[in-house]
């Protein structure tokens, strides 16, 4: 029988601290509270003072609330029963269905050993040029889409999974609108996935403790099933309400912060759930997208900035597009040089001269007179934005690569284009 | 006497110890928890508490764990089997610890990093009599390709006498081979393996010297213009996708060194798997065997303990030492150093210590700079010249090299190279900045040329900025020619392709080769009517040189390609200061002057 404590010595923020003993770092305990039960986490032991992070918020909590520790950290239930339903950010139901308890697993585990990776090779076709050709997305990669708030980037994620060969899709919802856990619910119902996606939601009126168990929740279970043999697409939206729940509760424990209020320990916290996406040998995978919206639109900001140093490149959405500078698929030469002999030299000399178009742009907007080579990229700046750039357009790489080829065609000769000409020679399409 | 410690509080990896009797600085200590022992380290001492940082996830550990200390410092194992290994930052077998726990690190276990078992052919090189000192051999066996020296371990004080010696034979790690007397009268028995405390450097050598010999890399833009000496340092900082791991795998395949330490210190594990995976079946040109044979790969990956992760770059850079002292080369290469910079953050904000710029230690620019100084050119006793050339990656916040840990390694490094958003995110591979990049020591091409290139990149980018305000019409065709010349060098020379089997890896004498003739399109006197037509003659020049590159050397396309350029070449050529002779130094030296 474990002891029950019922002097909650101090309350700030989200925190709360008892006296007791015999507790463990990270052991999870119940706070009775008027308005209900709530789950807390150990997050500091100081010989008998044990400060815990409450779930539910510590509004309402009052001094003489039971804090009864159960012996045991977080855990979710895993099983198939899991699928098709929808759970909060504590792992409770949320769409009227049974409570799961059976077979529980531990949530936050230690790291896949980094022996037991193999090199992905599988790309994962989405039907996009921006992604097929110049990003192309590989099974077992993490990579979030950049954007400011208002790009459809809640869109761009469901039509990925939609269009993804994967087993099984995960949703981590933080600090999601009802509107788009709606939407995400709708599309992937007419997409006909429901029955193989699994639902863990924090929204926005929800508690924030809750939002910071989401991806640990969501990426546990995942791991449960890829150790199963299961391919698994994990869908993060939005990681910057994660981080930002972080750096709540790390102003309440008064660490020093780093950067902008954030904690010194963003990165690490930040891989360590990213870092879950893997490729194992005879068995499953864990592919991470994730959405990741930067306040002011700026890069530097400490979340976009640190996430894309963990990530495996990103996905930077902007005015409706997915923007070829900035955007960037680390893992893209494991599959492209497979895939078609022409595909590495087109993705890089298109963005080459698209660069270039960009500049004559420039000059253009400064009033400058436009020469011939200004005139050529500006209307091959125009014909790539039409006709690769426009999420709207949905053809397989092959048919992209295609494109390509006509585009130069139609706006260069072949020695201005920067690629080489045993390709040229190939690929170069006769005149119209 | 038996202590009894225990305890006392937990915050994230640090965790509080009540003792009792004597602990030291670094010292290494178990927490019991769980049936399991995690080891921690030492990292400060008050009264009779001890501040540990934990190795290991710190979940459920427990107010009133025991703990116990080990009295000693926090080490790595030295002898024979190292090379082609994969540890973690504690020296742990990764290969080990899968074969034992599977998919998942399991906290707790610590296999043994050499194998123990295993017998190695053992030759002495020392007889009865004969006085040795630290670091100096005693015999060797064959590790690979290399003849691994058994030395007289580094701790041990003075000049030493041997008092025996094992025959030839097969031994195994732990076998007694020697027996020595120090000055004391103190007999030593020594095996093919001792430990050696990872933040001690190790100075078993008789002098330092400069490094002034280039360590090939074979990427052009570093060996001909901003060049890394062995025993020198450098470092890469650049924003999060710019290039840096891939420049670092690229070196870590064709350096020409003898042996690589790849450190992955906080970053993705998928990039090490890269490594991990190809190696063994890459040959190395030079030896014809398997690169990983060269390599030693230190892996405590950015999801991995961040208290492990502070060791990893010390476990690395010591076993560069140790292999530093049988007179071979080694390159170490730390991806990323800001990561082991922000493991010691974490650490400093649990410690509630006074924090200095962005929360980093104030302590932060010497333990830098220390870490770098364990780096370098060194005469041993015998007389051989043996070295550790360490190079960093950065990865400054938001991309902002003004932040302390770029600024404090620039402070301490020998070479700078400076990658740029800009040119990477053009695809301007390997995007070290020329402009901006730097390099204290001497390169495989003669600085007068080097520097003649770099001023056309200079004078480039000033009609490039002037173009931005006056516009095309308003720069002279000189000027433009002068512009064209500079992203012309640029995109042939500078920028090189790393997926390509030829262009990927250029010797010297290639890189010698091809510069000297850039050199002769760069100092031409170029006729032209029109800016229209220089772009255009341009153009093919690079698409000439781009094919050129992906050539093999001296083969017999190579050639005719180069004739290819020549003719093109001609046709603009009026005057030059060597159309088809080479440029003498003394010339290119005068036409940079003219510039
Ligand atoms: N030399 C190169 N040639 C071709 N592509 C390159 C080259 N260098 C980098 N890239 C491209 O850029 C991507 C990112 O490079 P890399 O992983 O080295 O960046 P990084 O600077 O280490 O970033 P981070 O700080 O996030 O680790 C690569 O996956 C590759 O697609
Ligand atoms: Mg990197």
């Amino acid at each position: 029988m474990r002891k029950i404590y019922s002097k909650i010595e101090s309350i700030s923020g989200n925190v709360i601290t008892v006296t007791a003993t015999g507790v463990r770092y990270k052991e999870l305990a119940v706070v009775e509270t008027k308005y209900g039960p709530s789950l807390a986490e150990v997050i500091r032991l100081r010989h008998d003072e044990v400060a815990l992070q409450v779930f539910n918020g510590s509004r309402g909590i009052s001094t003489g609330d039971e804090v009864r520790f159960l012996g045991h950290p977080m855990m979710v239930s895993f099983s198939d029963n899991l699928l098709g339903r929808i759970f909060d950010g504590s792992g409770r139901p949320r769409d009227g269905g049974p409570e799961l308890t059976d077979s529980l697993i531990e949530i936050g585990g230690p790291s896949v050993n980094p022996a037991q990776r193999i090199i992905p090779r599988r790309m994962v076709r989405t039907g996009i040029p921006m992604i097929d050709l110049f990003n192309t997305l590989v099974e077992s990669q993490k990579l979030p889409i950049f954007s400011v708030s208002g790009e459809p980037y809640n869109e761009l994620l469901a039509r990925i999974a939609l269009q993804a060969e994967v087993d099984l899709i995960i949703l981590g919802g933080m600090g999601l609108k009802y509107d788009d856990y709606l939407f995400f619910k709708e599309s992937l119902e007419q997409g006909g996935v429901l029955s193989r996606t699994i639902f863990f939601v924090h929204t926005a009126s929800d508690p924030v403790v809750e939002c910071l168990m989401v991806p640990d929740i969501a990426l546990a279970v995942a791991e449960g099933f890829a150790t199963r043999g299961k391919r698994v697409l994990v869908l993060l939206t939005d990681m910057t309400n994660f981080a930002d729940a972080m750096k709540e509760i790390a102003i309440t424990m008064e660490q020093v912060p780093s950067n902008r209020g954030y904690p010194g320990d963003l990165y690490s916290q930040l891989a360590a759930r990213y870092e879950k996406a893997v490729d194992f040998e005879q068995a499953g995978s864990i592919t991470i997208l994730g959405v990741t919206t930067m306040p002011g639109d700026d890069v530097t900001h400490p979340v976009p900035d640190n996430t894309g140093y963990i990530t495996e490149g990103q996905f930077y959405l902007r005015n409706g597009r997915i923007e070829p500078f900035g955007s960037l698929s680390r893992l893209k030469q494991l599959v492209n040089g497979k895939t078609r002999p022409d595909h590495r030299a087109l993705m890089d000399g298109m963005i080459k001269l698209y660069a270039s178009y960009k500049e004559s742009l420039e000059k253009k907007a400064m009033g400058f007179k436009m020469s011939d080579w200004d005139e050529k990229l500006l209307a091959y700046g125009e014909l790539f934005e039409r006709e690769m750039m426009d999420l709207s357009v949905n053809i397989p790489l092959e048919a992209a690569l295609d494109k390509g080829w006509e585009i130069l065609a139609k706006c260069f000769e072949p020695a201005e284009t920067g690629l080489r000409s045993d390709l040229v020679s190939q690929y170069w399409p006769t005149k119209v | 006497m038996k202590t009894i410690n225990r305890v006392i509080g937990v915050s994230g990896n640090m965790v509080s110890v009540e003792f009792t009797g004597e602990v030291a600085m670094n010292e290494v200590c178990y927490i019991v928890t769980g049936g399991k022992k995690l080891k921690s380290e030492v990292i400060r001492v008050k009264g009779n508490v001890a501040d540990v940082q934990v190795f290991e996830i710190t979940k459920g550990i427990g107010v009133g764990d025991e703990v116990e200390f080990t009295g000693e410092l926090l080490s790595v194992q030295l002898g024979p089997g190292l090379l082609g290994q994969v540890f973690d930052g504690l020296q742990n077998p990764l290969p080990q610890l899968a074969a034992r726990c599977g998919f998942f690190l399991e906290r707790g276990i610590y296999p043994s990093p050499l194998d123990e078992s295993r017998q190695w052919d053992f030759t002495p090189s020392v007889n009865q009599g004969s006085k040795v000192e630290a670091g100096m051999p005693i015999g060797s066996v064959k590790e690979g390709i290399f003849n691994h020296l058994i030395m007289v371990p580094f701790y041990l004080d003075g000049t030493l006498t041997v008092k025996s010696i094992a025959g030839a034979g097969l031994y195994r790690l732990r076998d007694i081979i020697a027996e020595v007397e120090d000055e004391k009268g103190n007999l030593h028995q020594l095996t093919m393996v001792f430990s050696w405390p990872v933040k001690r450097p190790v100075k078993c050598y008789a002098e330092r010297l400069k490094p002034s010999e280039p360590l090939i890399t074979k990427v052009r833009i570093i060996d001909t213009f901003f060049p890394v000496a062995k025993g020198g340092t450098y470092c890469i900082p650049g924003p999060f996708g710019a290039g840096k791991t891939v420049l670092q795998q690229i070196t870590s395949r064709n350096a020409e060194v003898d042996i690589v330490i790849v450190a992955a210190c906080g970053e993705r594990a998928g990039e090490v798997v890269e490594t991990l995976k190809e190696f063994p079946e890459l040959i190395d040109p030079k030896t014809g065997r398997s690169l990983m044979e060269r390599t030693i790969i230190i892996c405590n990956t950015s999801s991995m303990p961040v208290a492990a992760r502070e060791a990893s770059v010390y476990t690395a850079v010591t076993m560069a030492e140790y292999y530093r002292q049988m007179g071979l080369h080694v390159l170490l290469l730390a991806d990323s150093t800001s990561r082991w910079a922000q493991a010691m953050r974490e650490m400093s904000g649990r410690l509630e210590e006074i924090p200095g710029e962005e929360a980093f230690p104030a302590y932060l620019e010497s333990i830098i700079a220390a870490f770098y100084e364990r780096a370098g050119l060194v005469r041993l006793k015998n007389g051989a010249l043996g070295s550790v050339t360490i190079g960093g990656t950065v990865s400054p916040a938001g991309g902002n090299f003004e932040e302390p840990v770029t600024q404090a390694t620039l402070k301490v490094v020998g070479a700078f190279h400076g990658l740029s958003r800009q040119r990477s995110d053009a695809r301007k591979y390997p995007a070290i900045h020329p402009l901006e990049s730097w390099s204290k020591y001497p390169g495989i091409i003669d600085a007068s040329k080097a520097e003649y290139g770099r001023s056309i990149l200079f004078k480039g980018d000033e009609v490039d900025q002037m173009m931005k305000v006056v516009g095309e019409e308003g720069t002279s065709l000189e000027d433009y020619v002068i512009y064209l010349k500079a992203e012309f060098l640029d995109a042939v020379y500078l920028q090189q392709n790393s997926f390509d089997p030829v262009d990927s890896a250029v010797e010297p004498e290639r890189q010698r080769y091809v510069y000297d003739f850039i050199m002769e399109v760069l100092t031409a006197e170029l006729k032209f009517g029109s800016k229209e037509e220089a772009r255009g003659w341009f153009n093919q020049m690079r698409q000439g040189f781009l094919d050129y590159n992906g050539k093999p050397w001296m083969s017999d396309d190579f050639k005719e390609q180069e004739q290819a350029i020549r003719r093109l070449l001609a046709e603009k050529v009026t005057a030059s200061a060597g159309a088809g002779t080479q440029v003498s130094c003394k010339e290119s030296a005068k036409l940079a002057e003219n510039l």
